[in-house]
């Protein structure tokens, strides 16, 4: 039996007057790889960016290792957890962005070192030989220290990747990671992904890549309007949709 | 023009002219440092404080910034020691000139802060900084590399107010000038001569700013 690392429990979350997610309900176990899949507007970012606390959320409980994230209920009332708490519980997720979000003004080495030092409070040279470690992983070593400015984007996200997963966090997001890539540079980020995923690492991934949904993904699940339209094994659910609406998806996706 | 009579009466006038030079001086690195000081503040609290301090902040940079220097000057002079605040012309002048300079720097960081795109804290937040360590590691270096042209430019402001402060009788660099002018009626000469101090000054704090970007460049 596998353990349980998230559980998200019939999330609820708003703009104002819009609900972008409806109730959805999602269980991963440790090790799994989970393609979270859908069209724009369908919820799928909003969901990630809830369980690291990017967004709040007015609805549902989500526990990572069964610990409630972001919010406490004390005498019946629900709030938000302080905020010491919150950044606390953020460390045990890492998450790679759409634009990469590195921080220019500090060479590769010193955005994978931040955290290590600042937030798992390790030394100078611990943290650079753990960054050492990771940048090599991604297959960077050699530039270490350069400035972001100074990488292309599949680079960047890569060392982006260095930078969360350098964390050993109990669970990587990752947020659309290679939509704003030139094509020819999408494979090199999806090569370390692929790696990562070998390694047991539990990870949550929106994309718009069905092929490597596919051949990553031990599950994938359809987002559609704020619910979870469908789920299942990616060799099931890609070849046969169980609803129209996937197989519509998947139809104008491109996916052969 | 008497040359040779000029640099007669300049050596003659060394002394006081030295002394104004030091106390626009004074003034000046006064006023900038406290003004930057409490500008950052203003500047944090315009951008990430409570709505309701943003409205009082709002209003106190919005108010000052439509003052004209001047009047602030004369207010803190003459005003506050009606309300039994007796300040001296110095400090009364330097109080002025920093608040002045606290609502110019509170709008620079403002601007500065806001131009960061969100992701940035986003990803701070993501590896688990706290907010004061993703502004002092993250968002405070690149603000600080994003506003220092325009406060170079208000710095140099401040420079040139500072002779604001010979109207309440703060002997400074412009009122010894015209004290002088006024025993040796050679006033285009001491005005020029004046004119190159203030600017003298004043570049060298532009240098300042472009040595220090360089310093801080970020290559690419």
């Amino acid at each position: 039996m596998t353990q349980t690392l998230l559980e998200i429990r019939d999330l609820h979350k708003r703009y104002g007057a819009v609900e972008v997610l409806k109730g959805v309900d999602c269980t991963m176990a440790q090790g799994e790889v989970i393609s979270i899949i859908g069209s724009s507007g369908s919820g799928k970012t909003t969901m990630l960016r809830c369980i690291n606390m990017l967004e709040e959320f007015q609805g549902g409980s989500i526990r990572i290792d069964g610990q409630e994230i972001g919010y406490e209920t004390v005498g019946g009332v629900r709030r938000r957890k302080k905020e010491k708490e919150i950044a606390r519980q953020r460390a045990m997720t890492g998450m790679a962005f759409q634009q990469f979000n590195l921080f220019p003004h500090m060479t590769a080495a010193r955005n994978v070192m931040l955290g290590l030092i600042k937030v798992r409070g390790m030394g100078r040279d611990e943290a650079r030989s753990v960054a050492e470690k990771w940048l090599d992983r991604v297959g960077l070593l050699s530039r270490m220290d350069h400035y972001p400015g100074q990488l292309s984007g599949g680079q960047q996200q890569r060392v982006a990747i260095a930078r969360a997963i350098a964390m050993n966090p109990k669970l990587m997001l990752f947020d659309e990671v290679t939509s704003a890539l030139d094509p020819e540079l999408v494979n090199e980020v999806l090569q370390v992904i692929k790696g990562l995923a070998e390694d047991g690492m539990s990870m949550l991934l929106v994309t718009h890549e069905m092929r490597f949904a596919y051949e990553v993904s031990t599950r994938v699940i359809f987002m559609n309007q704020g619910r979870i339209g469908e789920e299942g094994n990616p060799r099931e659910m890609f070849v046969k949709p169980q609803t129209k609406r996937l197989a519509e998806f998947l139809k104008s996706s491109s996916f052969n | 023009m008497d040359f040779p009579a000029f640099l007669d009466q300049l050596w003659l006038a060394r002394i006081p002219l030295l002394k104004g030079l030091g106390v626009s001086i004074s003034i000046s690195f006064l006023s900038i440092v406290v003004g930057t000081v409490l500008g950052v503040f203003v500047g944090l609290a315009l951008t990430y404080g409570y709505r309701p301090v943003q409205w009082i902040v709002r209003g106190y940079t919005d108010f000052i910034r439509g003052t004209p220097v001047l009047v602030l000057v004369l207010a803190s002079y003459y005003v506050l020691s009606t309300v039994g605040i007796d300040l001296g012309p110095f400090q009364a002048g330097i109080l002025a000139l920093s608040i002045f300079c606290s609502s110019h720097v509170g709008e620079l960081v403002r601007g500065a802060l806001q131009a960061i795109p969100k992701g940035q804290t986003e990803a701070a937040k993501a590896i688990g900084l706290t907010f004061p360590q993703t502004f002092a590691y993250v968002l405070g270096p690149q603000a600080l590399r994003q506003a220092l042209p325009a406060w170079v430019n208000t710095a140099a402001e401040m420079v040139k107010a500072s002779t604001l402060l010979s109207i309440i009788g703060v002997a400074e660099l412009l009122l010894r000038t015209q004290e002088l002018i006024s025993r040796t009626f050679m006033s285009l000469e001491f005005y020029f001569f004046a004119g190159f101090l203030y600017f003298v000054i004043n570049y060298s704090i532009e240098r300042f700013g472009r040595y220090v970007e360089r310093k801080t460049a970020v290559p690419s």
